[in-house]
């Protein structure tokens, strides 16, 4: 039966080819502006570290004060000293504080010409912590961070560039003219959006190059490469005054295995900013927050406004389509009004007219959904036009979307054939007989 | 108008399809007001002037490779635009911490006295020197330039006031709005008051971002140059009509003077074209997205509405020959499709302008939005009306071709 259905929705869709081509035009563009615009969705919007999400919180500290913090919400990042007391503090079973750093370095010797590299200043905790895969060698101990070691992990992209890819674990690299040890390659890593380094930047630029000891950054005066930012009178005379003030630029990260420790790391923020009350440091009372990585996320819009509209934007459109598409339905269900009576006078119960109607419907689904395949593809290769490089970049059709596409077209055509089929069903054979 | 009442019967006999025109009508509306909307703020947005001549600049990114004292950096930048100004093809270069459009970078909270906590405003800062003026091609219209002696020395993380600075024409409104500015005092998170000597007419912020928008236009210019590791940018503007010549001497000429710097071949050498265009990428993006949705959706309500009334048409050809037979002209026919799809469309049109409004309402809560305009609503409900007469057209002329003899056959 369902064969012959299937049979008879094709013939009837090669009946008035207009109606059909409408329909399905109407479905495939419909999914796939939804599709094209939910693969960028996914990608800004996605968990970019799942395994470890819920345990990898961002502590924030306020020591701006009521009067000049973001409304209320203490600055995005920390000040010199206040990451340093909570590192000091080690109240995390691991910690680490980051900043982004950008090197020169002379890939073919001294001839060459110097090209600039992107990198981390971060403690050793870092890559246990957010589970960077190693290639060779491995990142670097608490002691290492102790010692201000003179060492650095590197990216399998930078190290191909540098070394051909071998492994180059206790080779020797120059940045900025300063020598490091290698004791690592890490494999290709890039979490999207890049969450643990999100202040000034949008989360999703061009992976690290390599990654040096945040000790030995700071002795060396690496200033950041992201943002810094400052409030009240500025009267720094140079590295170590500017160190000491109130500007923040330093990310920090701890994890936190339970809803025990979490409390128990909360507690000791409170208390932290309320000792640097009592010491007279804040002139406020403690105004501080602790945020996992999704919450840090939504907390930082990392998702662009205009991902998000486009995204509503579209599935408005959907289901404009599909209004179009029961209007559609009906009018070509309807159409066959008399061939319904006949049917049902020759026996056919309402039930199973509703059934062949349905499944012609969801012919057309299958025809929406390839026609909204092809287009999503075409779509995806187009959104380069429609978004910033770096975000247009990371929409792809990939087997799932695929399978979302088709599934969503077909149950959409046959949700949207439900009303149309329900009044095909209700023909009356003795009425459309007599009129006939 | 004598046709409401039969019309109104019909409908009734008919009502899914009416309700389904109607709400595609409504949510089109709806949708299309939106989009019309975002596709205007995004190009008003991308087509705001940076008062600077664009069409002669373009940015060196120059960082520095290895470590130097300030005094070498700062000794190494100054022989650098001196290579850069003789080069045939540039008429002037300046030194600077930023350019209009990079997309944020530095910014300064202002204020009027030293005490004040809470500041006055803010304003985007450009390191310069007496060049600056000169390249960016701003017009100064009160006050006067920089003075080559006037120039200081910024190092790694000193905080260096200077004690004159320029300020743009919007900067100089917000503090002093009696326009008064020229020769008053400002404190860019200063502990000592900077003169203001010169106003410029218009130059752009650093950021365009919807919280620099508060501050648009504000910014201000001092004569320092940034002697610090992480490089500095060249801005420089080129002779008319030589551009792209200038564009590929430059760097030559200052790996000429210096090898040890880096110039990075994809975005350490931008014409003014290209900042613009990154700059703006996701209005353009949006405003082509929108222009996308709106066509095809229209095209598929309209495509929607033909096929409908054909089918009821197709229906209603024994009552149409009826009619015919009766005495209705092929004019009346037309008509009462005209005006049975224009009552429906009435229906769209209402409840369409009320949906837009709340998505809107909804957009402003949720995006930073501004308030849609009624214009746009009115424009919507036009053509959308406009749209479904177009698309009745056919089947309707179709209609009028009936002939009086169907009414008396299979009867």
């Amino acid at each position: 039966m369902f064969v012959h259905y299937l049979t008879l929705g094709l013939r009837s869709l090669r009946r008035n080819p207009a109606l059909t081509v409408l329909m399905v035009m109407s479905i495939g563009l419909g999914v796939a502006a939804s599709m094209t615009t939910w693969s960028v969705f996914r990608a800004v919007s996605g968990n970019p570290i799942r395994d470890k999400a819920a345990q990898l919180y961002t502590p924030q500290i306020d020591n701006w004060g009521p009067q000049q913090n973001e409304k209320g919400e203490p600055p995005s990042a920390l000040s010199y000293t206040d990451a340093m007391a909570l590192m000091r503090a080690h109240q995390a079973t691991q910690q680490t504080l980051l900043y982004p750093v950008q090197l020169s370095v002379l890939p073919g010797g001294n001839r060459s010409l110097p090209i600039a590299v992107n990198g981390y200043a971060v403690y050793g905790d870092f890559f246990p912590m957010f589970e960077v895969p190693f290639q060779y060698g491995s990142g670097w101990s608490a002691a290492d961070d102790d010692d201000r070691a003179a060492i650095a992990v590197l990216s399998e992209e930078f190290n191909q560039k540098l070394f051909g890819g071998a492994n180059s674990v206790g080779r020797e690299i120059t940045l900025d003219g300063h020598d490091y040890r290698i004791v690592g390659v890490a494999r290709h890593w890039d979490p999207k959006p890049r969450f643990f380094a999100m202040f000034g930047s949008s989360g999703f630029e061009d992976p690290a190059d390599f990654y040096v000891p945040f000790n030995r950054a700071l002795d060396l005066q690496i200033d950041t490469a992201g943002s810094n930012s400052c409030r009240g009178e500025l009267t720094s005379t140079g590295w170590d005054d500017w160190l000491h003030g109130n500007c923040v630029w330093i990310m920090p990260w701890v994890e936190l295995d339970s809803a025990a420790e979490v409390a128990r790391y909360r507690q000791f923020l409170e208390g932290y900013a309320a000792d640097q009350q009592r010491a007279g440091r804040f002139a406020w009372a403690p105004n501080v927050r602790l945020r996992n990585v999704m919450q840090w996320l939504d907390f930082q819009h990392v998702v662009p406004p205009e991902s998000r509209i486009s995204l509503l934007v579209s599935l408005g459109f959907f289901v404009i389509c599909l209004v179009n598409t029961i209007g559609l339905l009906l009018a070509k269900f309807m159409r066959r009004a008399a061939e319904i009576g006949v049917r049902r006078a020759l026996g056919a119960s309402r039930r199973e007219i509703y059934k062949q109607y349905l499944m012609e419907a969801a012919t057309v689904g299958v025809a929406g959904g390839v026609l909204g395949l092809l287009l999503t593809a075409v779509g995806i290769s187009g959104t380069g036009l429609l978004f910033k490089p770096e975000i247009a970049r990371l929409a792809h059709l990939d087997l799932s979307l695929v399978g979302l596409t088709l599934v969503v077209a077909i149950l959409a055509t046959v949700a949207a054939a439900f009303y149309p089929a329900w009044r095909a069903a209700q023909v009356q054979p003795a009425w459309q007989l007599k009129s006939n | 108008m004598m046709q409401i009442k039969p019309i109104l019967a019909a409908m009734r006999h008919h009502r899914a399809g009416t309700v389904l025109i109607a709400l595609q009508i409504a949510l089109t509306l709806a949708i299309v007001c939106n989009a019309l909307f975002i596709i205007q703020q995004r190009m008003a947005h991308l087509s705001e002037p940076t008062g600077i001549d664009e069409a002669n600049l373009f940015v060196i990114r120059n960082q520095w490779a290895g470590k130097s004292s300030v005094q070498q950096t700062d000794a190494q930048i100054q022989a650098d635009l001196v290579a850069m100004r003789q080069l045939p093809a540039v008429r002037d270069a300046s030194p600077s911490n930023s350019y209009p459009l990079r997309g944020g970078g530095w910014d300064n909270f202002i204020t009027l006295t030293p005490e004040q906590v809470k500041p006055t405003t803010d304003g985007s800062v450009y390191l310069g020197d007496e060049h600056t003026i000169d390249t960016l091609g701003v017009k100064l219209v009160a006050g006067r330039n920089f003075r080559a002696e006037e120039v200081g020395r910024i190092g790694l993380r000193q905080d260096v006031f200077p004690p004159v600075v320029i300020v743009t024409r919007a900067l100089a409104d917000r503090l002093y709005p009696d326009g008064s500015a020229l020769g008053k005092p400002l404190y860019a998170m200063s502990p000592a008051p900077s003169t203001i000597i010169g106003i410029v007419d218009l130059l752009q912020r650093q950021g365009v971002s919807t919280w620099d928008t508060t501050y648009a236009y504000q910014s201000l210019l001092w004569p320092m140059r940034a002697a610090v590791p992480q490089g500095v940018f060249y801005i420089v503007r080129a002779k008319p009509g030589q551009l792209a010549a200038a564009m590929r001497e430059v760097p030559k000429a200052l790996y000429a003077q210096n090898r040890m710097r880096i110039i990075d071949p994809k975005v350490g050498d931008l014409s003014f074209a290209q900042v613009r265009e990154r700059a703006y990428d996701s209005d353009r993006g949006m405003a082509i997205l929108m222009g996308i949705i709106s066509v095809v959706l229209l095209a598929i309500t309209a495509a929607g509405i033909v096929g409908l009334t054909s089918f009821w048409v197709g229906q209603r050809r024994k009552q149409i020959g009826i009619r015919r037979a009766l005495g209705a002209t092929r004019h009346d026919i037309v008509s009462y499709f005209l005006t049975e799809n224009l009552l429906i469309g009435c229906i769209g049109v209402v409840i369409g302008t009320l949906l837009a409004i709340g998505i809107n309402l909804w957009m402003v809560t949720q995006f930073e939005m501004a308030r849609l305009s009624l214009g746009y609503v009115v424009i919507g409900v036009i053509v959308l009306l406009l749209l479904g007469q177009a698309s009745v057209l056919t089947p309707a002329m179709r209609a009028s071709r009936v002939s009086p003899v169907e009414a008396t056959r299979s009867v």
